[in-house]
């Protein structure tokens, strides 16, 4: 008989077990930012201007291989002058239990606007990208980001 | 019983044979049972190349029964779709006879009356054979062979080597080019090691290391055969880093990365090439919409999934071919090129008839000098079966049913979970259970069998997340394998609903009672990705179990109810 059976938190199921979950299973049951607290967040920064889609290449797995470090590559179609640049891009995670990702800042002297970075995310969950334009103008993209909890690949 | 030698003039089969009308791939001759070596080397020649292909081996270098699925439902835009269908379905898409050969290679029902009447397939030395007549018959300026990988893992000497043995084979064969996936389970030192002296090309375009993003193996080779140049590019399993332990190999990133595929595909026209093969390990139904989005590969050897099809798929200009697994089959494509251009393509699938074909005496050799330090191990029989004992279908197996009876009763647990492998082989009702048929089903290198309280919650979620990666209808989000297989517990599945929504009923077995979500279970299983997990290899597991039960009996399982298919 064995005796010392450990008893399992979520965090140590998602690991021990056959196919754990990958890094999100482990963060434990916080409250989670939704689709809500992100338009909340992109509310604080530009109210309730419209967005348009296109410009923004958003360019992130399908499935993270690790939810801790998921790569995500951003690029703003803009020719970066002094009349024509981008100002700022914004990243949000809508299942993280804090919505805002990254921010950053661009001027024309950046020559394009493209940032690459990695994030951790703690379940499948989008991924939303506002880009702002000199001109006050905003864009978007949203992607879906699958974090699972793998093994039993055939 | 009729002996294995005699089947080429069997014909206890031969009454099923007016139940279907079709010849086959094999024609008259697979119909009619009299196959021999020069039946299944039949081929009109044409064009200036041969491209040989072989995939999941899963390191079978002996012949083998392998059953091929009952169940192996395709979702989404690919439903009833080759390769999902099975047995009459299947045989009457493909024209092909029941009970003829063909049926046997490649369809499951019927299988343990056939496998007696038509004997093993596979084994190194038969498939030398082929490559080798193939050659001589072409010239060897004129031929390819190239192995989609799941090659250097899944028997006993393979795991005790670290895939030497495999690579020596390989070698001996003359491979040209091979991609990968098991393969990384060896761990990427010693992959890089066998790959540096190896005298084959290893390709994958879509392994980045992650600290500079640069390519981690060559993406590509161009070949030169019959006065035309063939680019190979390689594309190792796009789930790699989720479906085995990333531990192994963590400085790597995979992902399927159809911009760079075709980049590189446009940079192997540049170079002149007249073909250009993808020697994929992603999946059939990744690789069919990868087809219809990446421009200008003009063939896709599929692997990963183990399908075999006696034709091929066309997706726009390009076609797919599924060679199947653990050495059942050889695929044979002549390519004739004209302007500059693939003109046409004629294209057979060879089973490989252990009986009717000759073993190659150079490679049998080899092969027994590489077994031999294992030999009375691998011979060594622990108990038998009553019962057929095979691997695959989308949610259970009887080979898969033993291991978690095993898990269930030599780790004392409520429930046990076994991984959804496509690999390892078929034991016939009377077969002994010898160590080598033990660890042909478990030999990884990580192998641990852990035991641990589970809620029911947890379990769900476990299913759920499985199930998601089978049937998710989108396949670039589908990673290869079957259902994980369940010991003691049942429940119903919805292949249609989406994640979250497709597992219900839950039953713990021996009580009858519903799963409750709160509660905790003792469950044991194996294969976790986890590194450091703990407790014993599953092939001392299941040895164990057999060793006590001595005669293994596996009731039909019912424990999984599918709808939505």
């Amino acid at each position: 008989m064995l005796t010392h059976l450990p008893t399992l938190s979520r965090r140590d199921a998602v690991k021990a077990a056959a196919w754990a979950l990958a890094a999100a299973a482990i963060a434990p049951r916080l409250a989670f930012a939704d689709e809500k607290a992100v338009a909340a967040e992109i509310k604080k920064l530009y109210g309730d201007k419209p967005m348009a889609s296109g410009k923004i290449k958003l360019d992130v797995p399908e499935i993270a291989e690790n939810g801790l470090v998921v790569p995500i590559n951003i690029e703003i179609e803009s020719p970066m002058t002094e009349a024509d640049y981008v100002k700022a891009v914004h990243v949000f995670a809508e299942g993280n239990p804090q919505p805002g990702v990254v921010s950053y800042q661009f001027t024309p002297a950046c020559g394009k606007a493209s940032a690459a970075t990695r994030m951790r995310l703690a379940q499948t969950q989008d991924i939303i990208c506002v880009a702002e334009m000199s001109n006050g103008t905003l864009h978007t993209a949203k992607a879906n980001i699958k974090v699972t909890i793998g093994g039993c690949g055939g | 019983m009729i002996s294995r030698r005699e089947f080429l003039q069997a014909t206890a089969a031969a009454a099923a044979l007016t139940a279907g009308s079709g010849l086959g791939p094999l024609g008259r001759a697979a119909a009619q049972q009299k196959l021999s070596q020069a039946d299944i080397l039949r081929f009109q020649p044409q064009g200036q190349i041969t491209i040989l292909h072989v995939a999941d081996i899963h390191a079978q270098l002996m012949p083998l029964q392998f059953r091929e699925p009952a169940v192996n439902l395709g979702v989404g835009e690919v439903k009833g779709l080759p390769p999902h269908l099975t047995d009459a379905a299947f045989r009457e898409h493909f024209k092909i006879a029941a009970g003829s050969a063909d049926a046997f290679a490649l369809t499951s029902d019927d299988f343990v009356s056939l496998a007696r009447n038509y004997g093993r397939m596979g084994g190194l030395d038969r498939i030398a054979t082929l490559v080798k007549a193939i050659r001589a018959e072409r010239g060897d300026d004129k031929v390819l062979l190239l192995d989609g990988g799941d090659t250097w893992q899944g028997s006993w000497s393979s795991l005790q080597t670290k895939g030497q043995d495999m690579v020596d084979v390989m070698s001996a064969l003359k491979l040209d080019a091979m991609t990968s996936h098991w393969e990384f389970t060896l761990g990427a030192e010693r992959v890089k090691e066998i790959v540096e002296k190896a005298s084959f090309a290893f390709l994958a375009q879509n392994i980045r290391d992650k600290e500079w993003n640069e390519p981690v193996f060559p993406p590509r080779k161009v070949f030169e055969k019959g006065g035309v140049k063939v680019a190979v590019i390689g594309q190792a399993l796009p789930r790699t880093a989720v479906a085995n332990p990333r531990w192994m190999f963590p400085e790597w990133e995979f992902g399927i990365r159809e911009d760079e595929l075709q980049k590189q595909v446009e940079e192997a026209r540049a170079e002149g090439a007249a073909i250009v093969v993808l020697l994929s390990h992603d999946g059939f139904d990744v690789d069919r919409k990868l087809a219809s989005r990446v421009k200008g590969i003009d063939v896709i050897l599929t692997a990963h999934t183990h399908d075999a099809m006696p034709g091929l798929i066309r997706v726009g200009d390009t076609v797919l071919v599924a060679s199947g697994s653990h050495g059942k089959f050889v695929s044979r494509l002549d390519i004739a090129v004209k302007d500059g251009k693939v003109a046409d393509i004629r294209f057979k699938l060879m089973p490989v008839f252990a009986d009717a074909i000759a073993p190659d005496s150079e490679m049998a050799t080899l092969v027994t000098k590489l077994r031999a330090p294992y030999a009375a191990d691998l011979a060594r029989e622990i108990g038998r079966t009553d019962s057929l004992l095979y691997r695959r279908g989308n949610f259970n197996g009887s080979f898969d049913d033993l291991i978690c009876d095993a898990m269930l009763t030599q780790r004392d647990a409520e429930i046990a979970l076994s991984p959804g492998f496509r690999w390892g082989g078929s034991l016939l009702p009377g077969e002994p259970i010898t160590w080598e048929a033990i660890t042909n089903a478990t030999a990884i290198t990580y192998p641990n069998c852990y035991r641990m309280e589970m809620t029911g919650a947890q379990l769900k979620e476990i299913l759920e997340d499985v199930a998601d990666n089978i049937f998710h209808p989108d396949p670039y989000f589908q990673g290869g394998g079957d259902m994980v297989r369940i010991g003691g517990m049942g429940y119903a599945i919805d292949v249609g609903k989406p994640m979250g929504s497709r597992i219900s009923g839950l039953t713990h077995l021996k009580s009858g009672k519903p799963i409750d979500a709160s509660r905790k279970y003792v469950v044991a299983g194996w294969a976790s990705v986890n590194e450091g997990t703990q407790g014993p290899p599953i092939w001392d597991v299941v040895r164990d179990h057999v060793a006590a039960t001595r005669t293994i009996t596996i009731k039909p399982n019912d424990a999984v109810k599918v709808s939505g298919a």
